[in-house]
C-alpha cells in the first residue's frame, strides 16, 4: 500500500530518487574505474544494430548469456507498402534474414509480421507489457528512453554494447546525474505531449541534457496517459539526455493489467506493492531542478535543423541579428537549409508531404487525435499524406474504430507497420527539397530520404491540420 | 577473447570539421545501415554533406589527407545511436576525436572501439582549430596519461570522464572480458529481480 500523506514516509530519510533504486537493485557490481556493472533485465533488439553484435559473438564463441530476457522485432527497414516475402529491397531482405537466422540460432523471440505483434520497438515493448517499471532496459536505438515512460531506467547503446549486454545481460556504464523537470499547471487545448517535450528541449537546448537522465513530473506529466508519457520521453535524447523518466502510478499499473508479459493475478499485485516502492518520493534529491507552466506552452514547431529550434505556431522564426552569438552560426546555417523567412511566423509554411507515425507518435492515442482533425476535410492537392501505425496491434485497434476509413477518405495513405519516414531506411523518402510536416522526432538534415529534404516537426494533429490546409496550421483553428 | 590494447598516446595530423550539434545522420547516412556488417563504411563519412559542399569540405581538402585526429565543435555525435558513426569515420582513418562537447552515446560507441573523444575550452578549442587549418602538417599529440594535447599552439589539458580514461589506458575499453570476470554475481544480482529470474 502506498502511504498516506499524512503518515511518515517508510522511506523517511532515504533521499534516493528513482534512478538511484533501480541503478542500485541492477548494480551487479562497482568495476575499479568507477563505472558500474549494470544488469540489464530487459533487452530489445531490431535488425539493424544487432547483426555485427551476433557476428562478434561468434568470432568470440560466446553464447547470449539470458535469451529470455532479449526480444526482438523488424521496424527500421520494413516497407509499409508490401511485406510480403522476400522484401523488393534485397538489402533489406537480406538483414530481415539475418535477424530470423540470428533468433532462431541463440533462442530469441522474434516478433515478425507473422506474429501479429510485429511494429516499432519502441511500441510493441509497452503494448506487450514487456517494458514495466523498477526494470533496466537497453536497446541499440536511442529512443529507448520512450520506455522510461513506465518509470524503467531505458537508454540507447550501440552495437558493441549490445554484444556486451548479448553476452554478459550487463554494461559497463557511468551513473548519470538527475534533472527533475516539472511541467506545472495545465496545456490549453489542442496542445500536446509532443509540444511538451518540443518545448522542454526548446528550453534546455539539445545538449542540456548531457550527462543527465530527465525525471518529468509535475501536475501535467502526472495528468497524461501513459502513450502521452511515452511521446515526452521518447524525446529526450534530442534534448542530449540518453534516460528520460516518469515516476509509476496509478495510471502506469491499470495500463500494464493484463498484458501479455506483464504479471498476472497475485503476482501482479506484488508487484505493484514493488513498483510503489522504486517511485521517487518527496524527499528524493535532484543534481539539478526545472519548472515550465504548462500554460505558457504553444502548439510547438521546428523550423531549424535540430529539435531544439522550435517557435510557438504563432511566433515568427528567430531573426540571425537577434540570436545569442554562440547560436548564430547554427541559426544561419539552419535558416540556409530550410529556406525558411527569418522574422516571419511558421503558421503558413507550404508543405509538401505529411507524415503520421514513429516512436514518438504512432500509437492509438495518436492515430485519435490526427483522425478528429482529418474528419473535417481533406488533403490538400498536391500534398502526400501517410498514416503509418506503430505497430500490428496499432493497425488494428485503428481498424476496429474505423480510423482507417477515416484517413483514407480524407485522402491520406493508410500503411503498414514500421519506422517509415521517419529515418528513411525503406522505401518511404522525401524527395528532392520536399518539405514534410511530420510526427517523428529528427529534422536533421537529411533524416527523411532526400540529403536535401526539410522537416518541421510538430504534433500527429498538427501534421494532419497541415496536411488539410497544404501548409503550417494552429489546430487550434481546425478543432 | 579479441586482443585489447592499452592507449596511452595518440599522435598524427588533424582535420578541423567546425560547426555544432553534428548529428550522426549527417556522419553516416541511414541508407548505408542497410548492411549486416561496418565493412565499406568509411568511404561514405559525411557523404551528403560532402557532395553538397561540392568538394569544399574538410574531409576532401587535400590538406588533411591523412589526418587521424577529428577536431569538431559542440555536441558532435548527437542523434541515433548507430555505432556505424564511428565505424565509418575510424575507417575513414580517425582515430581520436578532440570537441568542445560530445553526444553521451556517440563517446560510449568511440570508447567501445578504443577511439578517445576528449573536450577542451572554447578558448583552447578555438586556438586549436585556428593553428590546425593554419598549419595542417604539423603533427598533434593526445596524451591520455597526462590528460594533454600538444600542437604548435602549446600544450593544453584536456578532459574525459574518468571512468573512459581508465578503460583507454588500461586496455578495458571493449568491456565484454570485464564483465564476464562478475561470473555467478550475474545470476546473483537476476535472482534478486522478480521480472528476470521468472
Amino acid at each position: 500500500m502506498s502511504p498516506s500523506p499524512d503518515s511518515p514516509s517508510p522511506r523517511q530519510g532515504d533521499a534516493r530518487n528513482l534512478l538511484d533504486r533501480v541503478w542500485d537493485l541492477h548494480t551487479v557490481r562497482e568495476l575499479p574505474n568507477g563505472q558500474t556493472q549494470l544488469l540489464i533485465g530487459t533487452h530489445l533488439i531490431h535488425e539493424v544494430t544487432s547483426p555485427q553484435a551476433f557476428q562478434m559473438l561468434r568470432e568470440r564463441g560466446l553464447g547470449v548469456r539470458f535469451p529470455q530476457r532479449t526480444f526482438a522485432t523488424v521496424d527500421h527497414i520494413i516497407p509499409t507498402d508490401s511485406q510480403l516475402r522476400p522484401l523488393s529491397d534485397s538489402l533489406a531482405e537480406e538483414m530481415m534474414r539475418a535477424l530470423e537466422a540470428n533468433c532462431r540460432e541463440f533462442g530469441i523471440t522474434l516478433f515478425d509480421p507473422t506474429s501479429g505483434h510485429q511494429g516499432i520497438v519502441h511500441v510493441i515493448g509497452p503494448e506487450l507489457g514487456i517494458t514495466q517499471p523498477g526494470t533496466t532496459i537497453a536497446c541499440g536505438d536511442s529512443h529507448t528512453s520512450t520506455h522510461g515512460a513506465f518509470g524503467a531506467i531505458a537508454f540507447g547503446i550501440g552495437t558493441s554494447q549490445v554484444r556486451d549486454v548479448l553476452a554478459t545481460q550487463c554494461m559497463a556504464i557511468a551513473r548519470p546525474a538527475v534533472r527533475r523537470i516539472d511541467v506545472t499547471n495545465k496545456l490549453g487545448g489542442g496542445v500536446y505531449a509532443k509540444d511538451v517535450i518540443l518545448a522542454i528541449i526548446r528550453q534546455l537546448g539539445v545538449k542540456g541534457g548531457v550527462g543527465f537522465a530527465y525525471e518529468y513530473g509535475g501536475a501535467v506529466i502526472e495528468g497524461m496517459t501513459l502513450e502521452e508519457r511515452m511521446t515526452v520521453c521518447n524525446m529526450s535524447i534530442e534534448g542530449g539526455a540518453r534516460v528520460g523518466y516518469v515516476n509509476p502510478d496509478e495510471t502506469t499499473f491499470e495500463y500494464l493489467r493484463g498484458r501479455d508479459h506483464a504479471p498476472q493475478g497475485e503476482a501482479f499485485d506484488a508487484a505493484v506493492a514493488g513498483w510503489r516502492e522504486i517511485a521517487s518520493g518527496p524527499g528524493s534529491r535532484y543534481d539539478d531542478r526545472v519548472e515550465l507552466d504548462g500554460r505558457d506552452i504553444q502548439p510547438t514547431v521546428t523550423w531549424g535543423i535540430n529539435p531544439g529550434q522550435s517557435v510557438g505556431v504563432n511566433e515568427p522564426i528567430p531573426r540571425p541579428a537577434e540570436a545569442r552569438d554562440e547560436e548564430r552560426a547554427s541559426l544561419e546555417e539552419a535558416l540556409a537549409f530550410m529556406e525558411l523567412a527569418p522574422g516571419e511566423p511558421v503558421a503558413g509554411t507550404k508543405v509538401d508531404v505529411a507524415f503520421i507515425g514513429s516512436c514518438t507518435n504512432g500509437r492509438i492515442s495518436d492515430l485519435r487525435e490526427a483522425a478528429r482533425v482529418a474528419r473535417t476535410g481533406k488533403v490538400a492537392p498536391g500534398v502526400r499524406a501517410l498514416v503509418v501505425p506503430g505497430s500490428q496491434a496499432v493497425a488494428r485497434q485503428a481498424l476496429d474504430e474505423g480510423l482507417d476509413e477515416v484517413f483514407r477518405s480524407a485522402g491520406f495513405e493508410w500503411r503498414e507497420p514500421g519506422c517509415s519516414m521517419c529515418l528513411a531506411m525503406n522505401p518511404d523518402k522525401l524527395v528532392g527539397r520536399e518539405l514534410c510536416a511530420s510526427s517523428s522526432n529528427r529534422n536533421f538534415k537529411g533524416r527523411q530520404g532526400s540529403p536535401t529534404g526539410r522537416t518541421l516537426l510538430m504534433s500527429p494533429a498538427m501534421v494532419a491540420a497541415a496536411a488539410l490546409k497544404g501548409s503550417v496550421t494552429d489546430v487550434r483553428e481546425v478543432l | 577473447m579479441s586482443p585489447v590494447a592499452k592507449l596511452q598516446r595518440v599522435e598524427g595530423r588533424g582535420c578541423v570539421l567546425r560547426g555544432d550539434d553534428i548529428d550522426t545522420d549527417r556522419i553516416i547516412p541511414a541508407r548505408y545501415l542497410r548492411c549486416v556488417t561496418f565493412d565499406g563504411l568509411g568511404e561514405h563519412a559525411f557523404e551528403d554533406d560532402r557532395r553538397q559542399a561540392k568538394g569544399d569540405h574538410p574531409l576532401d581538402d587535400e590538406r588533411f589527407l591523412g589526418a587521424g585526429i577529428l577536431i569538431v565543435g559542440e555536441n558532435f555525435g548527437c542523434g541515433s545511436s548507430r555505432e556505424h558513426a564511428p565505424q565509418s569515420l575510424l575507417r575513414a582513418g580517425y582515430r581520436a576525436f578532440v570537441g568542445g562537447s560530445f553526444a553521451e552515446i556517440f563517446a560510449g560507441n568511440c570508447t567501445a572501439l578504443g577511439a578517445p573523444c576528449v573536450t577542451l575550452p572554447p578558448a583552447e578549442l578555438a586556438a586549436l582549430m585556428e593553428s590546425v587549418e593554419l598549419d595542417p602538417g604539423q603533427e598533434l599529440v593526445l596524451d591520455l596519461e597526462a590528460r594533454t594535447l600538444t600542437s604548435r599552439a602549446g600544450t593544453v589539458a584536456v578532459s574525459l570522464p574518468e571512468g573512459t580514461r581508465s578503460q583507454l589506458l588500461e586496455g578495458t575499453w571493449d568491456a565484454t572480458g570485464v564483465l564476464l570476470e562478475a561470473g555467478d554475481a550475474i545470476e546473483a544480482t537476476a535472482a534478486r529481480l522478480p521480472y528476470v529470474s521468472a
